[in-house]
């Protein structure tokens, strides 16, 4: 547990796994429900928390305190998601079109990307990078790849995207480093919507292929 | 006129936005905190004009803007030092003026040796749809603010609430010895980062000593920083942690890259050093080629700039009648 500036503690782990991130979520939501006044936000992410805080009116050796007493305690956030959301995806051409060098890449034909990619449910392990940006994992290690050389200055929203042992899925126009292999029309981020996002941390995500238009499946080997 | 319009927008300016003190309740849905860079501007300018210091107002960067008042408005003109004009008259900066219907608010689009944006807060506050907890406009996203736009030419700037009792605060200025300490090449004073693992064992000491520019790579999301490298002696792959504005990041090139209001809320790149809140409003006020310096400082400093900051806030206002009479003789 580290100062982030004089109004955070950072609490980071060394082990980044789904473990971790299960403990993060947990921790995350009792820091949450605390009724602690100067306590203004906390924020999981993959192996981490992040905890903002008034300095002026709680200090750091209480708010250390009482987040040592809840780690000590804290129960791993259960690994079978609550609910599992279904996503379609129209895989490789246009819609994914790092879908062949991936696949070159990897010693695999497109359709077997596809199939590795849409084999197994994802956990939510955080949102970030944009509003909406959902980081889904792990991914198979078969599919493991690292992010491109030469990030894109724009991906057009939608595109579903893997790298470093993650997917994720670009829910606006962004630029971007990860590998495109497909796109969604589903509705990642709506600010106007409680929670705004399609998915939150914790939530399982399938994705399926989208069968009219299996473009990569006709593609090279 | 409509009904409850504060302002009709003339000209429209380079980068003019509702913004108010942001919002932190949508981190984890990866939203920004956003708001007004410059919070303590936003925050005077509010209480001059009598609202609640959270309401929201107008921040624009430095460029030509102008607006008409439509009813007669406490209005209150903050931040950069700037040449604007109260009809023909130079307007005068943080004090609130009583505007009448077809006065103009000009901003020229000059700054006077430093500055980069200024706030317009109207009493009874800029009224536009709370969204995730804040007015503040967060612009990639396009939502808050006015339809999550960028003010133009038209728009007019509607007030949340009738204000009462417009007189009683003509006139008042918030006192120079109440603000941050704005100007040229500010010393932006920041405690150490968890990270330090990832970089040389000099390095904090070098980046304090660094003649350091902001490049042209500066918007609200955060300023890339030009003059020094810093070392990084082990490769550090981290996977995306928690950030906020004050963040000082070290991506593979060296080069820092200081987190501003609209930075995201993740980041994987290593911490070499936080910038205590209160500074960060100094650095609102920088444009790319402006200067600064880094002065690394504890936690108890860092506390302490806390503390300063909290009473400039809480100055209290005291109407000056000759000041009142002035400003109500202008324009």
């Amino acid at each position: 547990m580290q100062p982030l500036g004089e109004g955070a503690l950072l609490l980071e782990c060394a082990t980044v796994d789904t473990l971790t991130n299960r403990s993060m979520l947990a921790l995350a939501d009792q820091v949450t429900a605390l009724d602690l006044p100067g306590l203004e936000a906390a924020l999981p992410a993959w192996a981490s928390l992040l905890v903002l805080f008034d300095p002026l009116c709680l200090t750091r050796a209480r708010l250390e305190a009482v987040l040592s007493a809840l780690v000590r305690e804290v129960e791993p956030a259960p690994a079978r998601p609550a609910r599992v959301i279904d996503i379609q995806v129209r895989y490789g051409g246009e819609d994914g079109p790092d879908l062949a060098e991936v696949a070159a890449r990897l010693g695999l034909s497109e359709a077997e990307v596809i199939a590795l990619h849409t084999s197994q449910i994802y956990r939510v392990m955080m949102i970030g990078f944009a509003p909406g940006f959902p980081y889904l994992g792990p991914l198979p290690t078969a599919l493991d790849l690292p992010r491109r050389s030469t990030p894109r200055t724009a991906v057009p929203a939608g595109s579903v995207a893997i790298a470093a042992g993650m997917t994720g899925i670009y829910p606006d126009r962004l630029p971007g480093g990860w590998h495109v292999i497909g796109r969604t029309e589903a509705q990642l981020f709506d600010p106007l919507r409680d929670p705004p996002t399609l998915v939150v941390p914790g939530d399982g995500v399938r994705f399926n292929a989208e069968a009219q238009r299996r473009r990569g499946a006709e593609g090279g080997r | 006129m409509r009904r409850g319009a504060g302002l009709r927008v003339v000209t429209g300016g380079l980068l003019t936005t509702v913004q108010d003190q942001g919002r932190l309740g949508a981190l984890r849905y990866g939203v920004p905190r956003g708001g007004a860079m410059d919070r303590f501007a936003l925050f005077a300018a509010n209480r001059l004009v009598g609202n609640a210091p959270d309401e929201a107002g107008v921040e624009m960067l430095v460029s030509e803007v102008c607006f008409e008042v439509l009813q007669p408005s406490l209005l209150a003109l903050t931040g950069a030092p700037i040449e604007a004009y109260w009809n023909d008259a130079p307007l005068p900066l943080w004090t609130t003026i009583l505007a009448r219907p077809g006065d103009r608010i000009y901003l020229a689009g000059k700054r006077h040796g430093w500055g980069a944006r200024s706030y317009l807060a109207l009493a009874g506050g800029v009224e536009v749809p709370v969204v995730l907890g804040s007015r503040g406009t967060h612009l990639s996203g396009r939502f808050g603010g006015l339809a999550g736009r960028v003010l133009r030419a038209g728009d007019l700037v509607m007030l949340r609430e009738q204000p009462n009792d417009p007189l009683r605060r003509a006139g008042q200025p918030w006192p120079a010895e109440a603000r941050p300490a704005y100007g040229p090449k500010p010393s932006l004073r920041f405690t150490a980062g968890p990270h330090q693992h990832c970089f040389g064992a000099t390095s904090i000491e070098a980046l304090a000593q660094a003649e350091l520019r902001v490049s042209d790579h500066a918007n609200r999301m955060g300023y890339r920083l030009d003059g020094h490298t810093v070392e990084l002696t082990h490769p550090c792959n981290l996977p995306s942690l928690g950030v906020l504005p004050g963040v000082i990041q070290i991506p593979p090139d060296g080069k820092p890259v200081l987190l501003m209001a609209d930075a995201q809320p993740t980041g994987g790149y290593p911490i070499i050093g936080v910038v205590c809140a209160p500074d960060l409003d100094l650095a609102a006020q920088l444009l790319p080629g402006d200067r600064l310096q880094l002065k690394p400082i504890g936690e108890d400093e860092a506390i302490e700039a806390r503390r300063d900051y909290a009473r400039w806030q809480a100055t209290p206002l005291e109407p000056d009648d000759t000041v009142a009479q002035l400003a109500l003789a202008g324009g």
